[in-house]
């Protein structure tokens, strides 16, 4: 009997959790477009409903209203459940990620270790997708995202892994908890940078959106995906997209603390504020090459996450004041940040270089006709 | 795994390795910038080699011509290269004037100068616009269509079209300016300056486009010569030709400015390239503004048929896309006898072969491009 209770109870907490997830990527979308439509000059939606409120309510009817096409060379059962396990996966972390002190489905003790595992079951649905749509581009798309969701999950994991040394827990509650004084961002700001940073890349956002980049594969794994195929693939992208933000504020923000408000509103702040980020770097910055995303994993990313668990690990080990793991991480960010520096300026250098030569030039053949 | 219709065999390669996939990009492709298609051999990521396929917007432009009188041909040289038109008609008209002789009277050369160069200016907006989405910015487009609408706008007082103006007539203008020309034009000047600057700093300098395009297919002055480059893309490797200065036409003798060179021939230097163009562009039509006289806009010719004499001619302009050249033989009737187009956008992309070795996959987005094609104008 109490077994059955629970399973209503259960029951009605997923319903109530894809009720919310529902509403908030239906938020999403509007925010996005509003928010890409004012860097680039535009307004975005205003018709449909008092600024445009119901333009993604509209999209989502449009879209379950539309014509399932399932290509015939395809692979029909894996084309099928494709997007069942993307939006599974996507869905199912969020039974323990907490809104608030008691604002959660299912509290877990182990709680971060369920999220890091499940994160990774998406990637599969999308490899599944580019395969079993006998699409090249699909293909293409499918074998990019393996690449690139893999590894980035590893800085995402160490990151987590290094946060759960110094607040001694997995426990998502206990995190947050530990951050009562201050936020770990003030001890770890490496750790924020590359949570955030591999974040985007494991929701494959903007200046990551390789898997799906539209100019060159179309939309990869999603390309033969159409009706309420592609907009499960659509929803589950904004779910992980608030996942991250989510988790960047549970475990750098200080989660729900903050003085006054109640903790889901101090949430909800704290989340939207790291999303409008992830659109701001959307409407800024143009997309890497498939080889520098995986150089920048592997030489960039990886060994700053190595280095953040070390520095967390040393820090609670020999129990010092916590000002020196700001400074380590400091110092962290700033090596990294002067090689990308050198990195990327390279071609800038050289075009000042070019400027030289090329002024040099015009110089020598004015003195030569004058002469 | 369906294989797409290809009617040609995978090339033989000299290391006889094995081709792995065979990717038919395009004419269905948000990036071949129209119905370009590109039928590309790769391995993984790397492109093994490519074969472009174009006609897919045949409309037979030159024979057309060939049943057109001389001044309804001018509107068929509007939709060749739809992105320049004024820059089209100018090489058109000069064709035939020079065939008959003619003389412009100074008003029109100025004013089509004025127009021209305008258009160069929001055709290399609408280049930089759709390279920024190519390489996956989405932002600059909207930036540069800004300053793209208001010289459309100006476009449309003049000639009371946005895109196909059908404006300049042999010997001159098809009418005078509007009487706030010189007001118009004044207040486009210093917005179109702030969206040009606008959408270069938001775009050039750009860590991630930088990577993205700096050292992607360079190309040397020689083999750009040997290939048949023009226009930016020669430039770019750092050869100072620009037909406005290389063999002024119209008043192009009279004005001050610099033809922006690049030095490695990569894809960011032909960026580089235009944008600088665009910054030159703005200088010319400042001072052709200063020096514009007053007079008629039609030469003795008035609006009577054109029937050049029998002879043939040749005449080349700076494009925004390269050198057009265009050679109208007559039989001295009201029609041509043959008119055939060396259009720059055509030249260009023969490149595209040698211009994708050696690249990924996603380069050949940026590549094609740097290219800057307009399909209008490779097709006829």
């Amino acid at each position: 009997m109490s077994f059955l209770i629970n399973l209503a109870w259960s029951a009605l907490g997923l319903a109530i959790m894809f009720a919310v997830l529902s509403l908030v990527v239906l938020s999403l979308v509007w925010l996005e477009r509003k928010a890409l439509g004012r860097l680039q000059l535009r307004f975005g939606p205003t018709r449909t409903g008092k600024f445009g409120l119901l333009q993604p309510v509209a999209d989502a009817v449009k879209l379950i209203l539309k014509e399932d096409i399932v290509p015939n060379d395809s692979e029909k059962a894996i084309f099928w459940v494709a997007p069942v396990i993307v939006v599974v996966s996507a869905f199912v972390i969020w039974v323990t990620i907490p809104g608030g002190e008691n604002v959660v489905i299912k509290h877990l003790p182990l709680g971060l270790f369920y999220i890091v595992a499940f994160a990774v079951v998406g990637i599969l649905g999308l490899v599944l997708a580019g395969w079993g749509s006998a699409n090249k581009y699909g293909i293409m798309g499918g074998l990019r995202s393996a690449a690139q969701l893999i590894s980035y999950e590893i800085p995402v994991v160490l990151v987590a892994a290094a946060v759960a040394i110094l607040a001694q827990s997995l426990d998502l509650r206990e995190i947050v908890a530990a951050q009562s004084s201050y936020p770990y961002m003030v001890v770890l700001p490496l750790g924020l940078v590359i949570f955030f940073i591999a974040g985007l890349a494991e929701v494959g956002r903007t200046p990551f959106d390789i898997y799906h980049a539209e100019s060159e594969v179309v939309g990869g794994p999603f390309v033969e995906y159409s009706g309420a195929h592609w907009s499960v693939f659509f929803l589950a992208e904004y779910i992980n997209t608030f996942a991250i933000a989510a988790l960047t504020a549970l475990l750098f923000l200080g989660g729900w603390g903050g003085p006054g408000l109640p903790d889901v509103v101090w949430f909800l702040f704290k989340t939207y504020a790291v999303i409008l980020v992830v659109f701001w770097v959307r409407g800024t910055f143009p997309r890497l090459r498939i080889d520098q995303l995986m150089a920048f994993a592997w030489k960039v990313m990886v060994p700053l996450s190595f280095y953040t668990v070390i520095i967390a690990a040393v820090y609670r080990f020999y129990a010092l004041p916590w000002w020196t793991l700001t400074i380590l991480s400091l110092v962290g960010l700033g090596v990294a940040g002067w090689i990308i520096y050198r990195r990327m300026s390279a071609p800038a250098r050289r075009v000042a270089d070019i400027q030289r030569r090329l002024a040099a030039r015009r110089e020598t053949i004015a003195s030569s006709s004058s002469t | 795994m369906a294989e797409p219709a290809v009617p040609t065999a995978i090339p033989e390669r000299a290391d006889s390795q094995p081709v792995e996939m065979l990717l038919n990009m395009g004419p269905q492709h948000p990036s071949t910038h129209g119905v370009f298609r590109m039928v590309l051999w790769v391995d993984g990521e790397k492109i093994v080699d490519v074969e472009p396929h174009i006609g897919y917007l045949h409309r037979g432009s030159e024979k057309l011509c060939e049943g057109e009188q001389y001044h309804q041909i001018v509107t068929l040289f509007d939709r060749m290269d739809y992105i320049g038109n004024f820059n089209n008609e100018l090489a058109y008209c000069m064709a035939v004037e020079k065939l008959m002789g003619l003389q412009v009277p100074e008003r029109a050369e100025y004013i089509r100068v004025i127009l021209c160069e305008l258009n160069r200016i929001a055709s290399h907006l609408l280049y930089v616009g759709t390279m920024g989405l190519d390489a996956g910015a989405m932002t600059p487009v909207m930036f540069s269509f800004r300053g793209r609408e208001r010289v459309q706008a100006l476009f449309e007082a003049v000639s009371g079209a946005r895109l196909m103006h059908n404006y300049f007539r042999i010997g001159g203008l098809k009418e005078d300016v509007p009487d706030n020309f010189r007001q118009l034009v004044d207040e486009l000047m210093p917005l179109l300056k702030e969206d040009v600057e606008q959408s270069d700093r938001i775009l050039t300098f750009n860590e991630i486009f930088l990577s993205r395009l700096k050292d992607v297919s360079p190309i040397t002055a020689d083999e750009a010569i040997g290939l048949g480059l023009t226009g930016p893309m020669l430039r770019a490797c750092g050869y100072e030709y620009d037909v406005r200065r290389a063999q002024p036409y119209s008043v192009y003798d009279r004005f001050d400015f610099e033809i922006p060179v690049g030095l490695d021939g990569d894809c960011w230097d032909r960026h580089w390239v235009r944008v600088q163009e665009m910054y030159q562009s703005l200088r010319i039509v400042e001072q052709a503004m200063e020096q514009l006289p007053e007079g008629p806009v039609a030469s003795s010719l008035g609006r009577r048929l054109v029937r050049p004499p029998e002879g043939e001619s040749y005449v080349r302009a700076e494009n925004p896309r390269g050198e057009i050249g265009v050679y109208v033989v007559s039989d001295g009737t009201d029609r041509p006898y043959r008119l055939k187009v060396r259009p720059p956008s055509f030249c260009n992309l023969s490149a595209l072969r040698r211009l994708l070795e050696d690249t990924w996959l996603a380069d050949s987005v940026v590549v094609l491009g740097s290219l800057d094609i307009v399909l209008g104008e490779v097709d006829r």
